[in-house]
């Protein structure tokens, strides 16, 4: 049963045709006759089948030229790009472009047609049924959560930013293309909304597993939304191209370092939860227990300070040396235990709190508020030093459940 | 003139009211009938002007889009063809033409060129980049893209041009009588010291061309509901 419907719910994408595409540019060049320095100089990547592509760097640096030579918006001077594994120069513009998503700043809705219609779109030019392109509109809205009764059938003017914003992603997704181009999708909208659009679309991606070519300026957004980043400099070339994780710890030249920021180390802690890294193990002590016990668990755990908990496992605080004194534990704590961090706390976040509390370690606590161990400051500084395959990116580093 | 005038309009002496060239119902309630003809050839002349300079401005706007350097030339020439004094248009015609509709169709299409054709070419202008660069990044066509986005957004500009063209002809036609198209014109000529005659022949004009625009503005509230959708 509960599979039967697993598999509707992907194969409802009419037809099936398309999961993902791989995309690659071939040492692809473009040049303008009346300019000195090419936009793009022989640009080559490859970018796997359902992985997000972020193409970052500053303006004039040939990103958006490179995005759109995709799709022929724009025609590459020199080199191929292949969608799939063919090349993009034997299609028709138009024939290509309506396999490929296209989602940009501006959006670009059209006025004159309600919601339904625009998303429509593609579907109309594909000469989909009119029940089907029904029944897809009403699942787009669904998916980038708007309501289709309330949504459907006003004008683009009847929405506010965000979903208008969203409305241009569900029409980019229309017929189910196996490649997207965003080019800096949400720049236009407030940083509250502009925060929750990206979780709504990694989550979106986590699911729909489409490959895609994204284009910023803003190196944050290009860390939290990548499976890997082209960091491109003027002239359109190609500085670095990497993992998140890999460009923050080992940028290749200055440029990119300076386009990292200052702040890579803190960047890179944002990309790891505080359930992703070896915690010190606390020496958990319940009031009235034998001090004997708590030595022997203080000569196991990481760090000497005893974590009073009460019956459920919740940290209470971090037990004096006075408390240890006699045959049981006494109660009295040297501090509480304050602040506690999440398990699904960003590492970021976890270590600003404790910054703020000016404390050196802080206890762990799960779901339900039991004690997980400890996070230290040392074991902040150790991270850093990990393998970076082992940090997620993109949509693996979105936990599905935020609170 | 005057004399003229009164011998044709009809034997009104016995009428003090008629005697002054006054505002006199009555007369006008027994001859209305004498103003159909006029108001019939005045409303073909209007329609079928602005139907052929619609279709030759459309024509003419939709070059200019596609070949960009033709937009000056023809606002230059539709322009010139804008600033030819009216009466003496309707006149010069006649030599080439002669006399009736054909002249009178070729002025007042003359004068509607450059309003329609300039109202369409920025409605199209108008039509954000963006929208553009969005349908052509989803695949349409050139045509699909005029067809299905530029001409439906600028469809506000096409029709204002319509409307001020409209009502402009209905002005211009009184004077087709010029060209010897008839027309309400030449019945307000016929004795333009008879005030019932010009009241109600220019009265017609007046109502006239307010109810075309009436329909052109009625027509352009159906085609766009999306103006009118507002949060």
């Amino acid at each position: 049963m509960s599979v039967t419907r697993q598999e509707s719910g992907l194969a409802d994408r009419d037809g099936g045709a398309s999961k993902a595409a791989s995309l690659e540019f071939r040492a692809v060049s473009k040049r303008y006759p009346d300019q000195e320095q090419a936009a793009v100089d022989e640009l080559s990547l490859e970018v796997a089948a359902g992985d997000i592509c972020v193409l970052v760097g500053p303006s004039g640096c040939g990103k958006t030229t490179a995005m759109r030579m995709v799709n022929r918006m724009i025609d590459m001077t020199d080199g191929d790009i292949l969608v799939g594994g063919a090349s993009v120069r034997e299609r028709s513009p138009a024939e290509l472009r309506r396999e490929i998503g296209y989602a940009i700043q501006q959006i670009g809705l059209f006025p004159h047609v309600t919601v339904g219609d625009n998303i429509a779109t593609v579907p109309k030019l594909l000469g989909w049924d009119k029940q089907r392109i029904r029944a897809r509109v009403d699942e787009l809205l669904e998916l980038v959560s708007l309501d289709p009764s309330d949504t459907r059938d006003r004008y683009p003017t009847q929405l506010s930013g965000g979903q208008r914003q969203r409305v241009g992603v569900a029409r980019a997704l229309a017929a189910d293309p196996p490649l997207m181009l965003m080019d800096e999708p949400f720049g236009a909208i407030d940083p509250i909304n502009r925060e929750r659009l990206q979780n709504e679309f990694l989550r979106l991606q986590a699911e729909l597993r489409k490959t895609i070519v994204f284009v910023t300026h803003d190196i944050d957004e290009a860390i939290k939304m990548g499976d890997r980043i082209a960091v491109l400099k003027r002239g359109g070339i190609l500085a670095q191209f990497a993992t998140p994780a890999e460009l923050l710890m080992y940028p290749k030249d200055k440029f990119v370092e300076d386009f990292v920021g200052a702040d890579r180390a803190l960047k890179r802690l944002a990309l790891q939860r505080v359930r992703d890294i070896d915690l010190w193990r606390a020496a958990t002590v319940r009031i009235g227990e034998s001090t004997a016990e708590v030595r022997a668990k203080l000569e196991d755990a990481d760090l000497q300070i005893a974590l009073a908990v009460d019956d459920d496992g919740r940290p209470l605080g971090w037990l004096s040396q006075a408390a240890l004194q006699g045959e049981r534990v006494r109660e009295d704590f040297r501090s509480k235990a304050v602040p506690t961090v999440d398990l699904d706390d960003i590492l970021r976040d976890a270590l600003s709190n404790m910054l703020e509390h000016e404390t050196r370690y802080a206890a762990v606590v799960d779901g339900r508020g039991r004690a997980a161990g400890v996070l230290s400051i040392e074991v902040i500084g150790h991270t850093l030093h990990t393998d970076i395959e082992d940090v997620p990116s993109g949509a693996d580093a979105l936990v599905v459940d935020e609170q | 003139m005057s004399l003229l005038a009164q011998v044709q309009i009809g034997n009104r002496a016995s009428d003090s009211c008629l005697a002054d060239n006054g505002f006199c119902p009555d007369w006008i309630a027994q001859n209305f009938d004498r103003y159909i003809t006029p108001f019939t050839e005045h409303v073909y002349l209007t329609l079928v002007s602005v139907g052929i300079g619609f279709a030759i401005s459309f024509g003419l706007a939709l070059l200019a889009h596609r070949r960009r350097w033709l937009t000056g030339p023809i606002t230059g020439f539709t322009g010139v063809l804008y600033t030819i004094p009216s009466v003496a248009f309707f006149l010069l015609l006649i030599p080439f033409t002669g006399r009736g509709y054909l002249s009178a169709f070729i002025a007042l299409i003359s004068y509607t060129l450059l309003i329609i054709f300039r109202n369409i070419t920025t409605g199209l202008r108008n039509v954000p980049e963006e929208t553009k660069d969005a349908a052509r990044g989803m695949g349409l066509t050139e045509r699909q893209l005029l067809w299905r986005v530029e001409l439906p957004l600028a469809v506000p500009e096409i029709l204002a041009g319509l409307r001020i063209a409209t009502t402009t002809t209905v002005g211009l036609a009184t004077l087709a009588f010029f060209a010897g198209a008839g027309g309400l014109g030449s019945q307000i000529y016929t004795d333009i010291n008879f005030k019932s005659n010009v009241v109600v022949a220019g009265g017609l004009a007046i109502a006239l061309a307010a109810v075309l625009d009436l329909i052109v503005l009625g027509v352009q509230r159906a085609v766009t509901p999306w103006q009118r959708a507002r949060a």
